[in-house]
């Protein structure tokens, strides 16, 4: 297996008549670690990484892997796998056969078809016609595409579209396995809930701009956090957040104080004497974090 | 280079792990096998006496001997070519409607290696479907002159000439198919054009145009009548009034090759090496 290269995107545009699709993207994919590409749908997804692998041009800047450029890859298949959104098989071609003709075309061995068909659970089916294949099956057949050459680098385009259930919780370990060795995996999706229980880092845009980029844990402290508190004798609690100068508001189940810090509560209503019924933080949700990032106008 | 070879491997696996080639193939044979031996046994009839001229109102087109088997002959390109172009046009157009450019251009990043990877498998596969309509013109065909007592000719270098030419003309149309193909990626538009064209428009044109000399001249340009020339005879050419001389058989080549290269190399241009969305 060659080693995971770093995915860099270098200021990329791409206009499609005047209109911006993309517009000044940068951002690098670390290997060994699941990068979800993320952002709702239109906002450029699928436009970068048909940039990233050569089959859009960009009106400018460059993407490349460890510094190369998609075309100028000397054995493309066997450093990048890449299996995108659309359902790109002849419907009267076999699996088998759809695998082998792109393996000759690499150079690559004849054995890979059936290896990869086997490591993505197609090989009962190898020989059936894609024309029958549900859509679970395709994108088992496109992931396996991505496979042939046994790539460092996996980019793949909402895989987990059309999956049963079996088969997401089958991609979430496959991600974490293919990252574990060491690869460099960029997925993209437009649910962060689909990809949060299998990404490290997350690069998220919105109508073709990036607007946040770091690990997961990142979008938890991003929301303006809050910390719920109650007490059997309101009045007083709320007194003494006034009195030290905690902004809150009324919520269903308590005060919602305008702090990160339960401790800070706790402490106040300690030394005023009073009593406690509730103390937590109120979380935002991740999912919450993202659309209040991609949001701004045309939430889903 | 190594990587051509390669594209040339996979554009063969493209064509031969699906069914159209050879329903193409048996349609084709069926279809020449038919003409060339049902209009064998008319005219081998006609001329010995077999059927009487009087039955057969030939117009007073006398055919002499010698020129009948290369007439049933070449049915195999004068009549079968459209079954390449159809055959090339629909490997290039499949490529867009089946969404099948990404990962052929992922495999193969370089597009116009692609590309003349796809002419140069689908002129050799276009050749071999000129064996199989061959098979049919000069298998049926002769074997019902011959049984009409007629020279068959199968000893003349000059079939054997025919045959060779007629091979070539069927590979250069399998790639005017290819490069239609890319010039009009929607599949339904490039399967009317040529059917409307190798069927109806050029046939007409060519009788339009044989009837003044200018005109002739121009017409012997036509793809159709290129490929006749190239071929060495047609009924075609027999069917029109007298014309122009035709092209030299390797003029004809060479305007067939003309039309397939600059088909396809405006079709590179207008679809192959845009954006794969």
């Amino acid at each position: 297996m060659p080693a995971g290269a770093v995915i860099e995107f270098h200021n990329i545009s791409k206009r499609f008549g005047g209109v911006a699709a993309v517009n000044d993207l940068s951002f690098t994919v670390e290997p060994g670690r699941v990068t979800g590409f993320l952002g709702p749908n239109g906002a450029g997804k699928t436009t970068s990484l048909r940039i990233l692998l050569g089959l859009v041009a960009a009106s400018s800047g460059t993407a490349t892997f460890g510094g190369v450029r998609y075309r100028d890859l000397p054995h493309p298949l066997a450093m990048v796998g890449a299996a995108l959104e659309a359902a790109s098989f002849h419907p009267g071609r076999s699996a088998r056969d759809h695998l082998a003709v792109y393996t000759i075309a690499a150079g690559l061995p004849r054995t890979r078809v059936l290896e990869v068909l086997t490591q993505v659970g197609l090989a009962a089916h190898a020989a059936q016609r894609v024309g029958g294949y549900s859509l679970g099956m395709r994108q088992r057949l496109g992931l396996a595409y991505a496979l042939l050459g046994d790539p460092g680098v996996l980019v793949l385009d909402e895989p987990i579209n059309g999956l049963d259930p079996e088969g997401i919780r089958w991609i979430r370990g496959f991600l974490r396995d293919m990252a574990a060795e060491g690869r460099t995996v960029l997925v993209s999706s437009h649910l962060l809930s689909e990809v949060q229980q299998s990404v490290d880092d997350v690069v998220i845009i919105a109508r073709g701009q990036l607007v946040h980029l770091g690990p997961l844990s990142s979008l938890d402290t991003d929301a303006a956090p809050q910390t719920i508190v109650d007490s059997p004798d309101r009045d007083a609690l709320a007194a003494a957040l006034t009195a030290a100068g905690i902004t809150f508001s009324i919520g269903r189940t308590g005060l919602l104080a305008a702090t990160p810090d339960p401790g800070l509560l706790g402490h106040l209503a300690f030394t005023a004497g009073v009593e406690l019924s509730v103390l937590h933080r109120q979380k935002a949700g991740l999912e919450d974090s993202f659309l209040a990032l991609v949001g701004g106008g045309h939430s889903l | 280079m190594i990587s051509f070879l390669r594209s040339v491997s996979a554009e063969f696996a493209k064509i031969f792990t699906t069914r159209l080639w050879w329903i193409l193939a048996i349609v084709l044979f069926c279809y020449i096998g038919l003409l060339a031996g049902g209009l064998a046994a008319l005219f081998g009839g006609v001329q010995t006496g077999v059927i009487s001229p009087d039955t057969v109102n030939t117009g007073g087109a006398a055919i002499t001997f010698g020129t009948l088997p290369p007439l049933i002959y070449s049915f195999a390109s004068s009549v079968g070519y459209v079954f390449p172009v159809l055959l090339g046009a629909l490997a290039s157009t499949g490529e867009f409607r089946h969404q099948t450019l990404t990962p052929t251009f992922l495999a193969t990043p370089r597009r116009g290696v692609v590309l003349g990877a796809k002419t140069v498998t689908l002129i050799l596969i276009g050749a071999g479907l000129g064996l199989v309509a061959l098979a049919a013109s000069v298998g049926i065909g002769g074997g019902v002159l011959s049984a009409f007592g007629v020279d068959a000719l199968l000893q003349g270098s000059g079939t054997w000439l025919l045959v060779a030419r007629t091979l070539l003309a069927m590979g250069l149309w399998a790639a005017i198919g290819v490069g239609l193909g890319v010039l009009v990626p929607n599949q339904v538009a490039s399967i009317v054009i040529v059917l409307a064209f190798t069927q109806f428009i050029e046939p007409l044109l060519r009788l339009a145009a044989s009837f003044l000399e200018v005109t002739a001249k121009i017409g012997n340009f036509l793809p159709g009548a290129a490929s006749d020339a190239l071929v060495g005879a047609s009924i075609f050419t027999v069917a029109s009034p007298a014309g122009a001389a035709p092209l030299d058989w390797w003029q004809g080549g060479l305007v067939l090759l003309g039309y397939a290269l600059i088909a396809t190399i405006i079709g590179y241009f207008v679809s192959w090496k845009k954006d794969v969305t």
